[in-house]
């Protein structure tokens, strides 16, 4: 393969250089039926589970069918996307934050067709191409990071841990029989670039063995000030270690017992790597939320200390959701998200109903926020 | 034939939900048959070694990329993360894979017409795989060589008109909810903000120049679909400051049943009939709606705007008709001093697109200036905040003290006085002192 070049010229990179142009204006983007219709929408139906009708205060609809995705696409995917959007949605189409495809129509004629179409079309694997649900009092689409498949932090991997989940959560994404919504989120590491924090159910990935330290090679790949000023609990400090070779070489000890396993040193420095087969794993935790309807948004609660990596499918892992979920649908009042449904029958009563153990672990002691989670009141139930 | 056997990726074929190793998996077919005989300008068989070293991190159970390298586009600091194997030997067409970040459209909506153009270009100058979209909101170009970064930018800016995103200490790609696109309940358009705003700081966004990241999102109402409250250091929640609008012959319709409630989302389970007593009026956090006679009454004044009974009932209320924003600062994820959401800095201000959003602006920017001043390296916002104390924040921003911002007052009386508040200063003379008070 020969190399071809866009126009641009190494020598001169400032020639006819186009820069802080931004990205391409949404008005562009937007369907007639949208651009004809915002700000004046009415109210909204979902018809049937992933299916939607937005009315306008004109008195036009658009109708939109949600699929989910594997958010890690293919080129040759999107543009089977853009084919469907073509044939029935006039060359326009749109994503939503949590990774799902929206297919919008104007018209109800077209609709049945379009659904049709989607539930034929698989995966040469057996799998769905475009599973249509992911609205209303279920499950949808489980928002997430890269894992193995491109990030140099992770604990776990991201989109199999998604994909695992999904197939064994998949009736809900499909159905709308639960008490209120549930997001599930998945970050691979404590770096949460996918921000899991506040989720109904997160799944985070998580390191336990404190770092090996490369001391022949540290003081050359990083800043030692920098890699001991970023660990959050003065953990590491420096010093001179003798090289099997006898020279001595500047480099820092790290005191095992301080670590939280937070890896933010080997974000800073890449002679301090954490991963590990046996150590790392993932962490549950539950009963977050972003939306302040009824009660204010919450933090995700730490309810499983540890989940082994069970690769490729990560039974232990998915059969714990399931089963919250099931203890959920079965208790929660109509309207209760599952954080709001846990404080109301009290967290005792949680691990009892969803036949989990509560270990030390559990018990925060990080910090000032961890007295505030500490019980103090003699109201408790037995 | 596949180039790696991947026994354990295999099985992640399997199920009903899209499978990822599938997709690639088809990618790593059409490039390798390439019907349209395209002149790929990285390694054809690159997908192939992708799969190939996550099998192997399936294997065992860690991973095989390296820290970025500082790889980039010329003049920008943003935009580019480096990316390197650690078995290049074995996967030499990953050796190098590095990420684009690409800057969404507000909203997510696209034509075909322009996705079909993007697809063509990372096809032939990259991977051929993306993530739609990344964690932030970029469209994810995942994989190329160094030599490609500045062709595949020099392409998207003079042929699609199109720009990188943030990363790094940098202002990160902003992004926003659906909005007045196509939802009812949105309290101002999110859409123009969104837009606005970051052609406005393309230079926070492209150079980086901050202590750490920071995050713009933009929800159009309490909802919060795009979990601003939880991941942006400032977050724009839309809102309104007068009363519910009612339509009291569709509360009679819901309340016959006519209508399904809450828009039809529970209808996967007998929950029986609906009943507004239990499912509304009694739900309501504040206490202060009642129905009575037939008809909805909302004490507007003691309504904290959850929007519980807008959700369950939109065909018969609407958010009022004076509507803006409330803006919070300082969320954050867990690392490094625990998770932080964001908290109430401006209970409520007009979004205003007529001055171009100039008051808000005003407000940025007082907040980067002092962040940029006193932010350690790696500090958020919200770190700062808490270090120097929400007066700092106040101060900086010249904006007065009000309920609103606390969920209630402190629990301990170490208050920072500043001298000018105490009467008579804090310059006092102690031989005076001594005169009536002996040693």
């Amino acid at each position: 393969m020969a190399f071809v070049s866009s126009g641009y010229n190494p020598d001169k990179p400032m020639e006819d250089r186009i820069t802080d142009i931004g990205p391409r204006n949404y008005e562009e983007f937007y369907p007639p039926v949208i651009k004809k219709n915002k700000g004046k929408w009415l109210y909204h139906e979902i018809l049937e589970p992933g299916v939607l009708v937005h009315v306008s205060e004109s008195g036009d609809e658009v109708y939109t069918v949600r699929v989910g995705t594997g958010r890690i696409m293919s080129v040759t995917h999107i543009r089977e996307i853009c084919e469907i959007a073509d044939k029935y949605c006039d060359g326009y189409v749109r994503w939503t934050t949590r990774n799902n495809v929206e297919f919008m129509t104007d018209s109800k004629d077209k609709l049945q067709p379009l659904l049709d179409d989607l539930k034929g079309r698989k995966f040469d694997g057996g799998s769905l191409k475009f599973p249509i649900g992911g609205t209303g009092a279920g499950i949808t689409n489980i928002i997430h990071t890269q894992g193995w498949i491109h990030c140099h932090t992770p604990a776990t991997d991201a989109s199999g841990t998604v994909k695992a989940t999904l197939d064994e959560v998949f009736e809900d994404f499909q159905n709308m029989r639960l008490p209120a919504h549930l997001r599930i989120s998945m970050a691979c590491c404590l770096n949460m670039c996918g921000a899991v924090h506040c989720s109904d159910i997160a799944i985070l990935g998580y390191h336990r063995k404190p770092p090996m330290v490369d001391h022949a090679y540290i003081d050359k790949m990083c800043e030692i000030p920098l890699a001991i000023a970023a660990c959050p609990t003065a953990a590491i400090k420096p010093k001179k270690v003798e090289l099997e070779d006898g020279t001595t070489v500047n480099s820092v000890e790290v005191n095992q017992s301080r670590c939280m396993f937070c890896g933010n040193c080997y974000t800073m420095c890449p002679a301090l790597p954490l991963a590990d087969k046996e150590g790392d794993g993932l962490v549950l935790m539950v009963g977050g939320k972003v939306s302040n309807r009824i009660s204010a948004p919450k933090f995700s609660k730490v309810v499983v200390a540890f989940i082994p990596n069970e690769t490729p499918r990560w039974p232990t892992l998915t059969q714990t959701i399931k089963k919250i979920v099931e203890a959920y649908a079965n208790d929660a009042r109509k309207y209760e998200r599952l954080g709001e449904w846990a404080e109301r029958i009290g967290w005792e009563r949680f691990f009892e109903k969803c036949d989990l153990e509560f270990t030390h672990h559990l018990i925060d002691d990080f910090r000032d926020p961890a007295y505030y989670t500490w019980r103090q009141t003699t109201n408790f139930k037995f | 034939m596949a180039k790696h056997e991947t026994p354990l990726l295999d099985q992640l074929e399997s199920g009903p939900w899209p499978s990822f190793v599938s997709d690639m998996k088809q990618e790593a077919d059409a490039r390798a048959k390439n019907e349209k005989n395209i002149e790929y300008q990285v390694a054809q068989d690159n997908i192939e070694d992708l799969l190939g070293v996550l099998e192997l991190s399936y294997n065992d159970c860690t991973t095989h990329w390296k820290h970025g390298g500082i790889v980039g586009v010329f003049g920008y600091g943003g935009g580019v993360i480096g990316r390197y194997c650690d078995q290049p030997e074995k996967f030499p067409g990953v050796a190098h894979f590095h990420t684009l970040r690409v800057n969404q459209p507000s909203g997510h909506f696209y034509t075909t017409d322009y996705l079909k153009k993007l697809c063509d270009l990372w096809e032939f100058r990259g991977s051929g795989m993306t993530n739609m979209h990344g964690s932030t909101g970029d469209i994810i170009f995942l994989g190329t060589t160094t030599p490609q970064l500045e062709e595949v930018f020099y392409e998207m800016t003079h042929k699609l008109d199109q720009d990188l995103g943030g990363s790094g200490s940098n202002l990160r790609t902003p992004s926003d909810c659906i909005g007045e696109a196509r939802c009812e309940f949105a309290c101002y358009d999110t859409q123009d903000l969104c837009t606005h705003l970051t052609m406005e700081y393309q230079d926070e966004l492209h150079r980086p120049a901050f202590p750490y990241k920071f995050k713009f999102k933009f929800d159009g109402c309490p909802n919060c679909c795009v979990a601003s409250i939880a991941r942006a250091d400032l977050s724009f929640i839309g809102t309104w400051r007068d009363e519910i609008q009612i339509d009291q012959e569709a509360v009679q319709a819901y309340v016959n049943g006519e209508i399904k409630p809450n828009g039809g989302a529970h209808a996967g389970r007998d929950w029986g009939p609906f009943d507004i007593q239990k499912e509304v009026i009694d739900l309501c956090p504040t206490g202060c709606m009642k129905y009575e006679n037939g008809k909805l009454e909302i004490n507007n004044k003691e309504c904290t705007r959850c929007m519980h009974c807008i959700n369950v009932m939109p065909r018969a209320l609407r958010p009022g008709k004076d509507k803006g924003c409330s803006i919070l600062a300082g969320a954050k994820a867990p690392i490094l001093d625990g998770a932080q959401m964001s908290s109430m800095l401006v209970p409520f201000i007009k979004v205003n697109k007529e001055n171009e959003y100039a008051e808000i602006k005003e407000l940025i920017e007082n907040i980067w200036d002092w962040w940029m001043e006193e932010g350690k390296n790696r500090e958020r916002l919200g770190e700062l905040m808490k270090r120097q104390g929400f007066q700092k924040l106040l101060e900086v921003t010249g904006l007065d003290p009000d309920p609103r911002m606390v969920q209630e007052p402190r629990h301990n009386p170490y208050i920072f006085w500043k001298e000018e508040e105490v009467p008579g200063g804090w310059d006092r003379d102690i031989n005076e002192f001594r005169k009536h008070h002996q040693r």
